[in-house]
């Protein structure tokens, strides 16, 4: 799950990683609030979504009175910020961070992100601070130093050291930056966060080793421990279709085709999603309905599928493990029976019961196209697809 | 022959009592599995479809001599059960469970490492010699009896692969998912390693998908090692739009790593049959093995 920089700097203060003072505005007037309890000469205007590269897409800006906070407000709030990140349609900006002007004397990253091959978290740093760091790790790695921490200890003193020195610095700033960078790490494990990245880490010129950005995922699997994070999530950043499919525990993806897929498990949906591509298809999402494909769980899954008017057929495709396929096309056949339908739906159902789910299907009034094989389903669901286009 | 499980099994089934765990122990009784105990805390000393019931894992392979378990418990505690039979002196642990948060299961992973048990899964469908031992959720009755081995990340596109393999008239030796969590107890490499060495395995069916580096690591530790039988691989995810969680929580493509197209090139750099479609799975593995039989 991703929350917004405001929020992620709210977790990072009760874990005393220093950040600037800032306040979140959803108003014009909000922000010109907060400027006004900041005082001070500059404050910055920042766009609240969930993709990075804000400042270039132009949705960071410097103010120098409470006037041109105004203005800045106005113009960035509601605005639709395009950034590497957001994909051309780009998103709306509905928050703003309105946050006090910092000296910055260096420009530092910071990043902690889990190594699955290592088995261990790793505390990433680097002197190239504002960059891409996926560009720093692709043109010049050697300027990432990394420090794996070890589950039971945690990141130690001495690793922050190292992390301070690899950063160049020394005597107080070295001493605030190994500070910064185990709170940084507290804050990080005890939110059970996935991916924690400051960018930058920046030195100020008072010699204080501060998160002037931040941007925290959290490991979903673990929000049942963290309340107050779980309803930190922005449903605005997400789609509806997205949103109203996890409310049923429904796994949808959007995707920018017009062959509809249901399928039951990860692997499956994504394999049904590429064999509609190599027969010359595009899939139009993801669609993981789980171990339960009753009516019910296939009723939301068509629903969530049409609302995406691209969608011109429907493969349905079902390998019945636990799940038994007979129920899984009496399933088919009642929300196709309460449910208005016009794209035509191919069903493809194999395993448990796979037989009495066929004869089901064939002796049903209604109109479906039945494929024998992973292959005939997609074949047919995209011929289907292409007829109506 | 076969890897991990076979007719020796002693298997626990830690969760027992509740819904999942009475649900797939009935199962896995009616294809024959070799159970002999449960594991419920606050339970123990009850009958559960004819097994004995152990508050502890312990006190179940003190009384019982169980090897192996599989564990059917919520979440929350399944990193804690995973330590508690590696404490208690299994040789395999195989976790079904879904939805682990990642930070218990690197402590546990650790943990297990020091001790050597082995793990599999979490987030996964277990283990199956077909005619020996179903320990898992898969459907028993697509797989056959033969010398394929298969190794896959997923749960249902396993089953296809399976299905496949068993309709060309290509049975199983043992078949392992995974799981499709980030952290998981054995990889690729690690059962490999035991298809290497497993005389009735003339074949391995590998099955990857997005995230991660697993597959790459798989494919040069074939070639290190001149793993020597025929591989067939597939990664689902060749169109998975980037920064999306695909269903499964490894498979996400971060910071244009973990691709399908770099994992689909090493494996084919490394001389593995990879086939671009989920449906030509079982053919591939026949032609590869007609070609080997005739040479």
């Amino acid at each position: 799950m991703k929350i917004h920089e405001y929020q992620a700097k709210d977790i990072l203060r009760r874990y005393n990683v220093p950040t600037p003072t800032g306040f979140p505005a959803f108003t014009v007037d909000e922000a010109v609030d907060a400027a006004e309890k900041l005082g001070g000469t500059t404050v910055i205007v920042k766009a609240q979504i969930h993709a990075g590269g804000r400042g270039k897409g132009g949705g960071v800006k410097l103010a120098h009175s409470i006037e041109e906070v105004r203005q800045t407000a106005e113009q960035i709030l509601g605005m639709n910020l395009v950034t590497h990140q957001t994909g051309p349609e780009g998103t709306e900006v509905k928050r703003l961070l309105i946050e006090e002007g910092v000296a910055i004397a260096t420009e530092l990253y910071a990043g902690i992100v889990l190594d699955r091959s290592a088995e261990k978290y790793v505390f990433m740093v680097s002197t190239e601070g504002g960059m891409e760091i996926e560009k720093v790790a692709a043109e010049t790695p050697e300027k990432i130093v990394k420090e794996w921490i070890e589950p039971e200890e945690g990141l130690t003193v001495q690793q922050s050291m190292n992390l301070a020195e690899a950063l160049s610095l020394s005597g107080e700033q070295a001493h605030n930056c190994s500070k910064t960078v185990l709170a940084l790490w507290e804050a990080f494990i005890q939110s059970d966060c996935s991916l924690a990245e400051i960018n930058p880490l920046v030195v100020t010129e008072g010699g204080e080793v501060m998160a002037l950005d931040a941007k925290m995922n959290f490991d979903s699997n673990a929000l049942f421990r963290h309340p107050e994070i779980a309803e930190m999530r922005d449903h605005s950043e997400e789609l509806p279709s997205e949103i109203e499919a996890s409310k049923y525990s429904l796994n949808y993806i959007k995707l920018d085709g017009n062959v509809g897929c249901m399928v039951n498990g990860a692997g499956l949906a994504m394999s049904t999603m590429d064999i509609i591509k190599l027969s010359g298809g595009d899939p139009a999402n993801f669609l993981d309905v789980g171990g339960v494909a009753n009516s019910e769980t296939v009723a939301h899954g068509f629903r969530i599928i049409l609302s995406d008017p691209l969608v011109k057929s429907i493969l349905i495709n079902i390998f019945g493990g636990i799940v038994r396929c007979d129920r899984v096309a009496q399933g088919v056949i009642d929300a196709l029976t309460d449910m208005e339908v016009k794209v035509p739906v191919v069903v493809r159902l194999e395993g448990t019961n796979a037989l009495e789910a066929t004869e089901l299907l064939e002796n049903s009034p209604l109109d479906f196209i039945v494929a024998s094989s992973l292959k005939d389903g997609a074949k047919k669901a995209v011929e289907a697809a292409g007829e109506l286009a | 022959m076969s890897i991990l499980v076979n007719s020796k099994t002693r298997l626990l089934v830690q969760g027992i009592t509740g819904n999942e765990g009475t649900f797939h122990t009935e199962q896995m009784l009616e294809y024959g599995t070799p159970l002999v105990a449960g594991v419920t805390p606050g339970k123990g000393g009850q009958d559960h479809l004819g097994l004995p019931v152990f508050d502890t894992v312990k006190e179940a392979k003190e009384a019982t001599s169980c090897n192996t378990s599989v564990i059917f418990v919520p979440p929350k505690f399944s990193a804690a059960a995973i330590t508690e039979a590696a404490d208690a002196g299994l040789d395999l642990v195989i976790c079904i469970t879904e939805g682990i948060p990642a930070a218990d299961m690197v402590k546990a992973k650790n943990h297990i490492r020091e001790i050597g048990t082995q793990l599999v899964g979490p987030n996964c469908p277990g283990v199956i010699t077909p005619g020996e031992a179903k320990v898992g959720i898969m459907p028993g009755f697509i797989h056959t009896p033969g010398s394929i081995g298969v190794i896959s990340r997923s749960g249902t596109l396993t089953y296809e692969a399976v299905d496949q393999l068993t309709k060309i008239g290509l049975g199983q030796s043992t078949c392992i998912g995974i799981g499709g969590d980030p952290i998981i107890g054995s990889t690729f490499i690690d059962l490999l390693t035991l298809f290497a060495a497993d005389e009735s395995t003339e074949g391995v069916v590998l099955i990857g998908e997005i995230g991660g580096s697993a597959e790459e690591e798989a494919a040069q530790w074939t070639v290190e090692n001149n793993f020597n039988k025929p591989i067939v691989a597939f990664i689902a995810g060749q169109t998975a739009p980037p920064g999306r969680r695909m269903g499964h929580a490894g498979a996400i493509v971060a910071g244009g790593k973990g691709t399908a197209a770099e994992k689909m090139k090493a494996l084919t750099e490394a001389g593995i049959t990879v086939v671009k479609s989920p449906a030509d799975i079982g053919i591939t593995m026949k032609s590869l093995i007609s070609e080997r039989s005739l040479s």
